[in-house]
């Protein structure tokens, strides 16, 4: 491309320097526009650094074909540069047509220099101040949030004509059932996975048929539950502050609170509820395809049958590892609910905001479930379950 | 070549489902005029301001902007002929990430290889043509008032220095002096940069002082000619729209600028 430009130039000129006595004229011809103007330019810096100082330049004009304001301000720009030098610059060849588009690109004024920024190590203490503050607000307007949301469960409860069922068996279905294909799915594939490398350690101490003891209670205690709620996690917690995201800046919210309803009995209840009913039912469900994967692959591995492996199940695990797990279901469901219709109605008043807020909703509920997990494993622990 | 219009649309045929919006619709918009296109709600402005663009494929007829097809063109070749119009949507459609700056240089540092210190002063003469002060240059979208984002969606529009300009309702959503003042830029750039401009527009006093001539979209076609000329018309939408209280107000509002005059 450079190139084709540069033999142009060469081959083409559009613009002549010609020495007369009173000074020099620029003969400019061709096409001056924006979609030829990086080359043009280029020529007319050349000319005007090659030109021999005088006093007076004369800009010709009257063969350009044509001109429109990016010409105009290459001109107006090279005769300000020459004004500087205390060259005078007459133009010839300009029509009333021109002179107006002359006259309008001549009203830029050079913008104020962008806000300065503070040096770097500054900067970089302010963001960490500011980003320290903030974890502390965003904490603080959380944990407001949860009061609101448990007084207006608490007011929905008096009065349950109140409560929204079609919104909360829509989300219930939303956030439950469309879930099943890809929970169901996630959950054999760890079980699979689970049971593929305990096998392989502890066929080392000949211990093979533990891989059941191991799957039974990681997956029950832990691994069920927790792939479940960050799955729940990026795929409602996220939708959530997507949809209630979009209604905010659609002023949809506001619209709302003019009719006299309250946002978070329409909106955040309905969700908040139906993902607390569903959590516990997904992770029942992918407990047990979790241990499905694990089954069948412990099969193949192991040769260990279906009836042996009930077995050692049943040996290994008892009711409490299945309601460690459960009982932490609704408490993440809560917590991801929260988070998500919370960063939700934060959300500010365009499109982008919309992004930032889901992204913080997600990575926010992940974060807490996963510090809420390692809380129930020192809590269980601590009492001995 | 000048003689042939900007714009020119034959027999177009628009319909979403059974619902025929434009049936065998034919307009010529001349070089350098002011075409305003009203009509009621529902007649389809935007929808045919759209298939103008290129941004949607009419369901038969035959489109040309500058002599060149647009209803069966290519995704390049509408990219190309896209360099040569400029749109400016109803609240600006700004990019919100990006600095009113950044966004009018946005169609710059697509279509050519302008060096960056050059592409920054020509956006800075499109946002001054705009009628916005050179330190809105550094804001952004969010920052900026209805009216400011308008003017700066239309130094965007301006961008490539365009043939043609297409405005969906520029002045909507504006108070009456800013709306006032949004018109004269109008007319002062397109006199400046001899500019077509069709604009859809709901605005009464728009069409008095800024249209040269009004394309009233009626029945699933066109009507086109000056407000004297359509005035004479006796289509009860017509009557009703340029007699109705808001028509006259304008009218008589035109007569004593030009009285005064």
């Amino acid at each position: 491309m450079a190139r084709v430009a540069k033999s142009r130039v060469e081959d083409h000129p559009d613009l002549k320097l010609v020495q007369e006595e009173q000074g020099q004229r620029f003969l400019f011809s061709g096409n001056w526009t924006t979609a030829v103007l990086a080359e043009k330019e280029l020529q007319l810096e050349r000319a005007l650094r090659s030109r021999s100082p005088t006093s007076e330049v004369l800009f010709d004009l009257e063969q350009v074909e044509e001109f429109d304001t990016a010409g105009a301000w290459v001109l107006v720009r090279a005769a300000r540069q020459l004004d500087k030098t205390g060259t005078t610059v007459s133009l010839v060849g300009v029509d009333s047509a021109r002179q107006r588009l002359l006259d309008a690109v001549a009203q830029r004024k050079a913008p104020p220099p962008p806000p300065r920024e503070p040096p770097l190590p500054l900067r970089f203490l302010a963001q960490v101040g500011a980003a320290t503050i903030a974890v502390f607000y965003d904490a603080r307007a959380l944990i407001g949030f949860l009061g609101t949301v448990t007084l207006t469960f608490l007011a929905v409860l008096v009065k349950p004509a109140r409560m929204r069922v079609t919104s909360l068996v829509f989300h219930m279905q939303k956030t439950g059932i469309d879930a099943l294909p890809i929970v169901g799915l996630l959950a054999f594939l760890i079980g699979v996975v689970l049971a593929y490398q305990g096998a392989d350690q502890l066929a080392r101490f000949g211990a093979q048929i533990y891989t059941v003891n191991l799957l039974g209670i990681s997956v029950l205690r832990e691994m069920g539950i927790l792939i479940t709620a960050i799955i729940v996690a990026g795929r409602s917690g996220s939708a959530f502050t997507a949809q209630i995201g979009t209604m905010k800046v659609n002023q949809e919210v506001d619209a709302l609170r003019t009719i006299g309803l309250e946002p978070v009995e329409v909106l955040v209840l309905p969700r908040v509820l139906a993902l607390v009913l569903v959590l516990p039912l997904l992770t029942f469900y992918a407990n047990i395809m979790a241990l499905l994967g694990g089954g069948i692959m412990v099969w193949t591995l192991l040769d260990i049958p279906p009836d042996a492996f009930l077995r050692q199940l049943q040996a290994s695990v008892n009711l409490n590892s299945f309601l460690v797990g459960m009982v932490k279901a609704p408490i993440f469901a809560f917590v991801i609910a929260l988070v998500g219709c919370f960063e939700g109605l934060r959300t500010g008043g365009n499109a982008e905001s919309v992004g930032t807020q889901t992204t913080r909703a997600v990575v926010e509920a992940i974060f807490l479930v996963i510090v809420l997990d390692a809380l129930f494993s020192i809590f269980f622990s601590y009492i001995g379950v | 070549m000048k003689q042939e219009p900007a714009i020119r649309i034959q027999g177009l045929l628009t319909q979403f489902g059974q619902n025929v919006i434009h049936k065998d619709l034919s307009l010529d918009v001349r070089r350098g005029e002011i075409l305003g296109l009203v009509g009621g709600s529902g007649t389809g402005k935007s929808v045919l301001l759209n298939t103008i663009i290129g941004l949607r494929r009419p369901n038969a007829g035959r489109i040309e902007v500058l002599g060149q097809r647009v209803d069966d063109a290519d995704p390049r070749s509408l990219t190309q002929l896209s360099r040569r119009w400029g749109v400016l949507f109803q609240d600006g459609a700004l990019f919100s990430s990006l600095s009113v700056r950044q966004n009018v240089e946005m169609p710059l540092r697509t279509h050519t290889n302008i060096p960056p210190v050059l592409r920054a002063e020509l956006a800075e003469v499109k946002i001054a043509l705009a009628g916005l002060s050179p330190d809105s240059v550094h804001k952004f979208p969010s920052q900026l008032s209805g009216g400011m984002r308008k003017r700066a969606g239309l130094a965007r529009a301006l961008a490539l220095d365009p043939d043609i300009l297409f405005l969906d309702e520029p002045t909507a959503g504006l108070d009456p002096i800013g709306a006032a003042s949004f018109d004269s830029l109008v007319r002062e750039l397109q006199g400046a940069l001899g500019l077509t401009i069709l604009m859809v527009t709901h605005d009464m006093d728009s069409l008095y002082t800024v249209c040269d001539r009004v394309a009233v979209l009626i029945d699933q076609k066109v009507k086109v000619g000056t407000i004297e000329e359509l005035m004479q018309d006796t289509h009860p939408w017509i009557t009703e729209y340029f007699g109705g209280p808001r028509g006259r107000a304008a009218a008589s509002a035109r007569e004593r600028v030009l009285a005064a005059r």
